[in-house]
């Protein structure tokens, strides 16, 4: 890893500073920029031969199959780049059925003049976070739009993993009783991006918690524990995906605010811009609905990997009615928590 | 956070409910005035933890609720027009105007900009010379130093291409209106905290005096809220109308005075229109004249039209209190926050937003 | 309408009053607040700061006066609890 990490730019950055059109264009400097930067950043055997279509071994095990597109802004931010995070949240998408995530395609859309020393710390990325969470990347495209059509640049990736075990880790396997656990404290990610947009900066060691969480939920897996469902947060953040739970599976959840962690420097950061710091975005943390009897194993195994440290349990499914989210508040109140209505904007008047 | 997280806790919570209790004998209506009190109070339920009989009524104090179509309408004209780079606090940027709102705008291909403080719109005029950088000056008298000080930095700084699109508003001649309304159903007030720590108290006096009403600085927290209920229940129950200031960490009596010179040498007294509400006299915050250059409306030509028209939207009587949100018909139904017939649906101070986000379960308390 | 803050001013920059700045400290997060409404405030005190102004100094003697005058209201709850 170190050596690639050290080593300059293989594409010819001194030649072609930028990217141009040509990039793009099927000739020569496409081919220069699939082979020399692409294919040795991203080297393995399958995506070695170069053919048009990936050659997977095929499996008697069920197979997970998912795909998410990364456009955030800005590339780079404290604790990751949209490189880390287009490998870690379709990792993530797929440890959430509990598959062991294995392959992954690249699409690159690339904006004409995007500096080529940007692709290449994205890509060098993307390298290293496929390394650390066990994939291969064995297939890509590459396109470029012209300046003015695209914003530097997108990635697509989509993933392939495979189910080793018999589970249905699914909202519809939601049960009365099930105890809710969070893998982590919320709200970093969002809040790391926010600190970095002109007109709203402020500082902080706030550092997203980009990363894949593959180790404990397949540690999980093979401990044989009886997983019911597993959502990771991401736009929304907590608010989003128990709304998504509770209506997949017509079941009401009942949590408490106060058990969620939050950083100080989070939460402090949501009272000045006016945020629900539970609907702010995540990246590397899931919620995790087991029976309450695996409550505390799946909590020990969680806690016992760096990434998933901070679990804790924050509620219970209630009822079989009603498909809502209910938080009990500081004041020992309950309300009910919406699924967010859109993008969350700064409150300060 | 420091001094803030005391004034959350459940115990202390606890016992001011239990003396608001003890203390009232008979049914009593208070508002409190300011739409951050409102947030608070229906996140944290603080009005369930009050006793049968008093009822709280969310006042007007969400400068985003009350600004008047017409002025949104001329946001959105101005933040159309090439070279402009149009500024605003994030909430009011789903407020619809009669043809849209600013983020539509902005999809249309308007730069349309969040910003946190108005000086951080000034700051964007410096750095970008070839734009109009225009600053959507909302808020009551809290914001309204951070407006001044923008429009006293660009001067100073010579700077041409920035202006304010001013739509500040005063709350002293809300709660006149308020109280001179038929009906009215108000018997004291919670004043809002950050404005008097602005404005000082004086001012309240005399609506005190006059309207025989309590009025009550309160801060925003759950326990500074419920001190300040029990406050104005102390004073109803004796027959009292004083102007008591609960807020004391934040506010003087005097208010804060170079804040108030900020505001005098930038702005003065004008009539505005509120959304819901009609014309108040003396309402609102206009620039002063050494300072006109700086407006929006008269660099860009244009007539902000009054009148507003009429819509399903019941906001100006949930402004007044005369209506609670839940008893609109239109409530969680024709009117949700993604699809918002009125401001008060909008922003998440507006009394219809907060009551959507943070309702009660189903047969619960 | 007014969400105002508390934080702790770390250190001040700036001579004329409508350019003096301040690093503000919100419990780990630092913004940078115009002072030009609290020319009194020194390092070390909190002010409220709202719209990247501070508004007012936050007077740590009447904080502390509101939390002990609520020990005042004394055996109301029977639950037990301790004071927080």
């Amino acid at each position: 890893m170190n050596e690639v990490l050290e080593m300059q730019c293989p594409v010819p950055i001194r030649e072609y500073p930028q990217v141009l059109m040509a990039h793009g264009g099927g000739g020569r400097l496409m081919h220069a920029l699939v082979e020399r930067m692409f294919g040795v950043a991203f080297a393995n055997p399958i995506l070695d031969r170069r053919h048009d279509a990936a050659v997977l071994p095929a499996s008697s095990h069920r197979l997970a199959f998912t795909t998410d597109s990364y456009v955030v802004r800005p590339l780079f931010f404290p604790g990751g780049d949209l490189g880390s995070l287009a490998i870690h949240g379709t990792v993530n998408d797929l440890v959430m059925s509990g598959a062991r995530p294995q392959y992954l395609s690249a699409g690159f859309i690339l904006e004409e003049g995007l500096p080529m020393e940007v692709l290449w710390r994205v890509v060098l990325s993307m390298r290293h976070a496929a390394a650390q969470s066990g994939v291969m990347i064995v297939t890509g495209d590459t396109k470029v739009v012209d300046a003015g059509a695209g914003d530097g640049l997108f990635i697509n990736t989509t993933g392939l993993g495979l189910i080793e075990h018999s589970l249905t880790i699914d909202p519809r396997s939601v049960a009365v009783g099930d105890a809710v656990l969070i893998s982590g404290d919320v709200g970093r990610h969002g809040m790391a991006v926010m600190a970095m947009r002109e007109g709203l900066e402020f500082e902080s060691a706030i550092e997203s918690d980009s990363a894949s969480v593959a180790e404990p939920v397949l540690a999980m897996v093979r401990a044989g524990m009886e997983l019911h469902c597993l959502r990771d947060l991401t736009r929304g953040g907590l608010t989003a995906s128990l709304n998504e739970i509770a209506e997949a599976s017509s079941m009401s959840i009942r949590i408490t605010e106060e058990a969620v962690p939050v950083r100080g420097d989070v939460s402090a950061a949501c009272e000045i811009l006016g945020l629900d710091v539970l609907q702010v975005a995540c990246e590397g943390r899931f919620v995790a609905f087991v029976p309450e009897a695996e409550a505390e194993r799946a909590l020990a195994i969680l806690k016992a990997h760096p990434v998933s440290a901070g679990a804790v349990r924050i509620g219970t499914v209630e009822s079989k009615d009603g498909a809502e989210v209910v938080a009990q508040g500081v004041l020992g109140r309950d309300r009910v928590l919406p699924m967010p209505s859109g993008e969350q904007l700064p409150r300060i008047c | 956070m420091k001094y803030v997280a005391e004034y959350r806790d459940p115990a202390w919570a606890r016992r001011l409910s239990e003396e608001v209790a003890r203390v009232v004998t008979r049914p009593w209506t208070l508002m409190e005035v300011c739409g951050g009190q409102t947030h608070s109070i229906v996140k944290h339920g603080v009005d369930a933890m009050l006793p049968t009989g008093i009822e709280l009524i969310h006042g007007p104090g969400c400068p985003v609720c009350v600004t008047p179509v017409g002025l949104i309408d001329a946001a959105l004209h101005i933040a159309a027009m090439p070279g402009v780079m149009f500024c605003s606090f994030g909430d009011m940027l789903r407020v619809p105007g009669t043809r849209g709102d600013l983020l539509s705008a902005k999809a249309a291909g308007a730069e349309v900009r969040i910003v946190y403080s108005p000086l951080d719109a000034v700051q964007l005029a410096s750095r970008h010379p070839e734009r109009q950088v225009v600053f959507f000056g909302v808020g009551f008298e809290t914001t309204a130093p951070a407006t001044a000080l923008a429009v006293a930095q660009a001067a100073s700084r010579g700077l041409t291409n920035f202006s304010l699109l001013v739509s500040h508003v005063r709350v002293p001649p809300a709660m006149e209106a308020l109280l001179s309304t038929p009906g009215c159903r108000v018997q004291g007030f919670l004043a809002a905290g950050h404005v008097c720590a602005v404005m000082g108290t004086a001012e309240y006096e005399s609506i005190a005096a006059r309207h025989r009403v309590p009025i009550v600085v309160t801060g925003f927290e759950p326990v500074d809220l419920l001190r300040g209920v029990l406050c104005c229940v102390r004073q109803l129950e004796s027959g009292r109308h004083e102007v008591e200031n609960e807020y004391p960490r934040a506010v003087r009596d005097g208010g804060n005075e170079p804040a108030q010179g900020w505001m005098k040498e930038v702005f003065r007294v004008v009539s505005r229109e509120w959304r819901g509400m009609g014309i108040l006299p003396g309402s609102g915050l206009g620039l002063a004249e050494p300072y006109a250059r700086f407006d929006a409306l008269l660099r860009f030509g244009i007539r902000s039209e009054g009148a507003s028209p009429e819509t399903e939207c019941s906001s100006g009587l949930i402004l007044q209190g005369r209506l609670r949100p839940p008893e609109c018909p239109a409530f969680g139904t024709r009117c949700t926050p993604e699809h918002p017939l009125g401001a008060t649906m909008v922003s998440s101070e507006g009394a219809c937003a907060a009551y959507h986000r943070y309702r009660r379960p189903k047969g619960r308390t | 309408m007014c969400l105002a803050v508390p934080g702790r001013l770390l250190r001040v920059q700036g001579e004329e009053a409508l350019w003096r700045t301040g690093r503000v400290d919100f419990g780990g997060v630092i913004k940078e607040v115009s002072l030009a409404c609290v020319p009194e405030v020194r390092p070390g005190e909190y002010v409220m700061v709202h719209a990247g102004v501070a508004i007012s100094r936050l007077d740590e003697e009447e904080a502390l006066r509101l939390l002990d005058s609520l020990r005042s209201i004394q055996g109301l709850s029977d639950s037990g609890e301790e004071d927080p």
